[in-house]
């Protein structure tokens, strides 16, 4: 019971400094970016210039992968195309830099790079079947 | 973490000497979301602490460690995608895996589903995408991992 309550402070202080300030900068994007911008750059229309910028903004930010979700309701809610969501999210949990140096100190630069290049594949994949099966009645929430 | 922080100061000085009321709003709209968040967050921060407490990473190594071939994949898939290891532990440990003679393919599938798929997590998941959305995310990023370390075992 202890090491319980123990291990839940330790994860309670990482988020505690990290969620707020991400947040921080949500509510930021999300009064400073017009719809107008998100939705002609990764909305309906958007093309293989959407997943790229997708990608890179998932990949320089830091954090588990449930920290990407407010992140993917703001972008929704500025209207980005379900496909680019998902994309998002592969991106943020397979890609994020802040973790390369670890994986390649651990596991060498071939693995790296191969890894990457594989679920760079897989989750660009996943992003056009989740769009092709919940496209249209697909919806984010607030997370309430 | 640093990076994070100076890049919210930079961004909120710069947003207040643009706009105070719309720096004003920004903050008030992160708030709520971040409230909103919050106890969802705290249920499933509890569900992390029970299983790390349940199950210490010594055992997931020792236990994929005498596993090997269709079975040890598979089993990595699902141990990966029920654990929610951070990745400044997950390499180390993905390393000493490595070096006690687990495949690269193992590995792979291990840390993808790690990173991927998040069965402790759906609850809050569910909450911003709905069940089927959620759902469907998690089955194909499993199979996903799977693939992603097959083709990673291909170089090996």
């Amino acid at each position: 019971m202890e090491q319980i309550i123990i291990n839940f402070l330790m994860f309670l202080r990482e988020m505690i400094v990290l969620l707020p300030l991400m947040f921080l900068l949500i509510g930021l994007f999300d009064v400073w970016v017009p719809r107008e911008k998100i939705e002609r750059h990764i909305g309906q229309g958007s093309g293989l210039a959407g997943m790229f910028w997708v990608i890179l903004l998932a990949t320089v930010q830091p954090g588990p992968l449930y920290g990407a979700f407010p992140v993917a309701y703001i972008l929704y809610s500025k209207g980005a195309r379900a496909r680019n969501i998902f994309i998002y999210l592969g991106a943020f949990s397979c890609m994020a830099i802040p973790m390369y140096a670890f994986e390649i100190g651990f596991l060498g630069v071939k693995f790296w790079f191969l890894r990457l290049i594989f679920s760079l594949l897989v989750f660009v994949s996943i992003g056009f079947i989740m769009e092709r099966c919940v496209g249209k009645d697909f919806k984010v929430r607030e997370g309430e | 973490m640093q990076i994070l922080i100076i890049a919210a100061i930079i961004c909120l000085t710069l947003s207040f000497f643009v706009n105070r009321q719309k720096t004003v709003a920004g903050i008030k709209r992160g708030t709520i979301m971040f409230l909103k968040l919050l106890p969802a967050l705290l249920f499933v921060l509890f569900l992390v602490s029970i299983f790390i407490y349940l199950v210490p990473e010594k055992v997931i190594v020792e236990y994929l460690g005498a596993r090997s071939g269709a079975l040890g994949i598979v089993t990595a898939a699902l141990i990966g995608s029920v654990s929610l290891i951070p990745g400044f532990v997950a390499f180390p440990l993905a390393g000493i895996m490595v070096s006690q003679g687990v495949s690269y393919t193992v590995v792979a599938v291990f840390i993808t589903s790690l990173m991927m798929v998040g069965a402790l997590t759906l609850p809050l998941e569910i909450k911003y995408f709905g069940k089927k959305a959620a759902i469907m995310r998690n089955i194909l990023s499993f199979f996903g991992a799977i693939v992603i370390g097959l083709l990673i075992g291909m170089f090996y």
